[in-house]
């Protein structure tokens, strides 16, 4: 089953090449850690997944490359064929010359509906090279104006026209000072509009990242090629070809299968009770973990911690809520990985931060005029900021 | 990449157009052996002539600005086109008189503006031609006299209504309290008002600012301390190294650095970088509402030591000399007053990490209003100017602005109490005192909205209440 991967805007096409080429590394591994027979299954699959391959062999990338401005579009294009080995396809962009000035509304309301069947077009191609297709990654930042607002539209698009599909969309979030002043309108503005049309959205914090490279892995002066890295190599860690069924050789067959929504139970019926052991230690209340293992002694790993009911919704069994995934083949060279997905209350504080600091500015209506030139109303700022109180809310009764 | 166009109005406007030219064909010719793209957006269009049938050997053989250039006097005009310059720009581009404008704005704006309408019209569009969508407008001129002045905002009014979608960017010279102008408080005042109700976003500039960055830069030269050569190329004031060389004029020093603020301010546009940053995003991040719109820019740094052996400076004093009021091209006090908004425009070898360690550092001792305690936008251009191995344009939404602007009514009204020179401006058509006073209450209603957002500077930041949900 095959992902197509739309990178939109300046962080998601710098992301979208870093995540292409670590997929293609880890595929390519020599060091599988594994039987040749069983790392030519993972190749194969993997391959599946993200590339197609042209006549002479090379693999092309499952991707439609989409900014309002061609020079990053124009590097990512040169840096994927400068490998050699794997690059995009050459009629799989589309941009333009002059940019969404960081404005949402302008990502949205006019790049959209201008460039819709254009962009759209260029994904039914893509989609149309896969023998089936399990669903799209579309990879945005929240900060800025096409990765966002364009996004948001492009998201949409994709739940009218492939409805049945799994829509999985990477948002980075941006650092709390220092890149866009108006990251929090967009921000706002993005999210309200992706929880009606995606089905999962997979967060990376810029800070969160930068914290990475600083402490646990010592750069010095990072840049954001290291900070794209680290999450590529997250992402690729968590993409790649696992085990479907505990024991059998069968690659799961769809990556991104899991059941990401959960509804709280509704009123009136029974809470479980439940007394959990370590209440004192406070974690993020979860309602969904996904542990994906690779490498050696897999199977042995213990996993209790993960099943403590301290960590779950009081209406959840650990048992319903958790999943792992564990697969012999090595990732990237590592001897053991472990990766982690989680939908639990890790992003309250942020998401309430950010929904803070939006609604102050908002108050004062500075930068609104921005946004009201290209059709984007004091109301539909406050439609978003409504919905993203309700999921603040929904998160915080967990 | 998305065309700007530059305009140069007045004998100020031009001379510091000529400057630009000069250096940006200097930073294309050392960052590009290869002509590409990011020759736009400022030229319209080149030809190369390959080298043995190489295109990477040949060399640009025709290179036209996309520019207009504007003046009633012909004097610079003419020295453009018989100078070096004079293959970037056609006779096609000019709009020239004889008479001048008597340091008027009156006639600068009322006289010339119609007369020659149709004709800035037409080269206006000639020069948006070929290319899919013009981004912005840059425009340049003084405000003391009666061209730029006058010329030059009656041009904003006229960009306005016939490219709505395409950014006014100013670039605005004020006149300095000794400005040898008599009139300039008036002629000033008058362009405020066009300036407050046309412009997108105003960089306004004090003579007596670049005055101070010289005689900086002389002393440093001057200074006979061992290990205190600089690099030519690196000054900001200088033209050295320029493609085209041209006789070192009086005002070439200041003017230059006019010229490497523009260059700084559209290389995120014309280079790559980690983070670009496109010229419709300034607009977008630094002006919060539609009047506020003067940002004060500083440079950094005015110059790199051309010994090797001694160490360059420390990137992080880069940062600091940004916030310094010797780097600033507007005599303003932004460390005492309140921030709306702040840009980082970096180029070099300066990454993410630098920024944000930068910034921390540096917030403590700057003020930002309530509602934008992170107001930081920034960027990363990959090459930094000739000469240096960074360099750093901070451009800053704050209401330190707000004593030049005072300081321009005080004189104005000084002036206007005397009636001195008044019928030099009634005797023009369509000029009449209620055009004078209705100018200072633009300007005062400037300062009001500056006031307003000054008070809440002493205000504790509180957190709004926030919307409540029922579940």
């Amino acid at each position: 089953m095959s992902v197509v991967t739309v990178q939109l805007g300046q962080c998601g096409n710098q992301i979208g090449f870093e995540v292409f080429d670590a997929l293609y590394s880890d595929s390519h591994c020599p060091q599988g850690l594994c039987s040749e027979r069983e790392n030519e299954a993972y190749q194969a699959s993997s391959k599946e997944r993200f590339f197609s391959e042209e006549e002479n062999g090379v693999s092309i990338a499952r991707a439609v490359l989409v900014d309002m401005e061609p020079k990053v579009i124009n590097q990512t294009l040169s840096k994927a064929a400068q490998s050699g080995q794997w690059k995009y396809a050459q009629h799989s962009c589309f941009c333009q010359k002059e940019g969404s000035g960081n404005n949402w509304a302008y990502g949205y309301s006019v790049h959209g509906p201008r460039h819709e069947e254009s962009i759209m077009n260029l994904i039914q191609k893509e989609v149309e090279k896969c023998d089936s297709l399990s669903g799209f990654f579309i990879i945005m930042s929240m900060a800025g104006g096409t990765g966002s607002g364009l996004g948001a539209f492009v998201t949409q698009n994709l739940q009218d026209q492939y409805s049945n599909s799994l829509k999985m969309n990477q948002i980075i979030w941006p650092y709390g000072t220092g890149e866009v002043i108006v990251q929090n309108y967009n921000s706002v503005l993005t999210l309200s509009h992706l929880y009606r049309s995606s089905d999962a959205l997979l967060v990376h914090e810029n800070d969160a990242i930068h914290k990475i490279c600083a402490k646990l892995m010592n750069i010095k002066q990072i840049s954001f090629s290291d900070i794209n890295q680290v999450l590529a190599h997250q992402l690729g860690s968590v993409f790649q070809p696992t085990y479907s069924v505990e024991g059998s050789c069968h690659y799961r067959r769809n990556p991104l299968g899991i059941n990401w929504q959960v509804r709280p139970p509704l009123p009136g019926l029974p809470t479980l009770g439940k007394v959990s052991l370590n209440r004192e230690l406070h974690f993020n209340t979860s309602i969904a973990n996904l542990v994906i293992l690779r490498g050696k002694d897999v199977h042995s790993a213990d996993l209790g911690g993960f099943k403590d009911p301290a960590l779950y919704t009081s209406w959840l069994e650990p048992i319903d809520a958790f999943n792992v995934w564990k697969t012999q083949r090595a990732f990237s060279k590592y001897e053991k990985s472990a990766a982690l997905v989680s939908n639990s209350q890790f992003l309250l504080k942020p998401l309430d931060t950010i929904v803070g600091k939006a609604w102050n500015m908002f108050a004062s209506k500075a930068y609104i005029h921005q946004y009201t030139k290209f059709g984007i109303e004091e109301e539909d700022f406050l439609d978003s900021f409504t919905l993203l109180e309700q999921v603040v809310a929904s998160y915080c009764n967990l | 990449v998305s065309p700007a166009s530059l305009i140069a109005v007045g004998q100020c406007g031009n001379q510091i157009g000529c400057c630009f030219w000069d250096l940006a064909l200097r930073e294309h010719a050392a960052v590009n052996q290869v002509p590409s793209y990011n020759l736009f957006p400022f030229f319209l269009s080149f030809r190369v002539v390959g080298d043995g049938g190489s295109i990477s050997k040949g060399k640009i053989c025709s290179l036209k600005a996309r520019a207009v250039l504007i003046d009633m006097e012909e004097g610079v005009v003419n020295e453009i086109l018989q100078g070096p310059l004079r293959d970037v720009f056609d006779s096609k581009q000019l709009i020239t008189d004889i008479s001048g404008s008597g340091n008027n704005w009156a006639v600068g704006h009322k006289v010339f503006g119609s007369l020659y309408q149709e004709q800035i019209l037409e080269k206006l569009r000639k020069s948006a031609e070929h290319c899919d969508c013009l981004q912005c407008f840059f425009i340049i001129h003084s405000m003391g006299g009666g061209t730029g002045s006058g010329l030059g905002t009656f041009l904003l009014k006229v960009l306005e209504d016939e490219f709505p979608e395409v950014y006014r960017f100013v670039t605005s010279v004020y006149p300095s309290a000794e400005d040898d102008v008599i009139t300039s408080p008036y002629n000033s005042i008058l362009a405020m008002k066009e300036l407050n109700e046309h412009a997108d976003c105003v960089l306004p500039i004090d003579n007596q600012s670049l005055f101070d960055i010289i005689s900086k830069i002389d002393l440093m030269v001057n200074s006979g301390k061992l290990g205190t050569t600089i690099k030519a190329k690196s000054l900001v004031t200088s033209s050295a190294g320029a493609v085209k060389k041209r006789h070192q004029k009086p005002f070439d020093a200041m003017n230059n650095i006019v010229a490497n603020l523009l260059l700084n301010l559209t290389s995120s546009a014309r280079f790559e970088g980690s983070l670009n940053m496109d010229l419709n995003e300034i607009s977008m991040n630094l002006v919060p509402f539609p009047q506020l719109h003067y940002l004060v820019s500083s440079l950094t740094p005015l110059y790199t030591l051309a010994d090797v052996n001694i160490p360059t400076r420390r990137l992080d004093q880069m940062f600091s000399d940004a916030f310094s009021k010797d780097h600033q091209l507007i005599r303003a006090d932004p460390k005492h007053s309140l921030y709306l908004a702040c840009a980082l425009m970096v180029r070099g070898n300066v990454q993410v990490s630098d920024l944000r360690r930068n910034i921390e550092r540096l917030k403590p001792s700057l003020r930002f209003i309530s509602w934008n305690q992170e107001g930081w936008k920034t960027s990363l251009c990959s090459v930094p100017p000739v000469g240096h191995s960074h360099s750093l344009l901070a451009l800053a939404n704050n209401t330190c602005v707000k004593p030049t602007f005072m300081e321009l009514r005080d004189r104005f009204t000084r002036l206007y109490k005397k009636k001195a020179h008044l019928h030099h401006y009634l005797q023009i058509e369509g000029m009449e005192e209620s055009c004078f006073m209705e100018a200072v209450s633009s300007l005062s209603r400037l300062i009001e909205e500056y006031n307003q957002l000054d008070a809440t500077k002493c205000m504790p930041v509180e957190d709004l209440p926030r919307l409540s949900i029922a579940m």
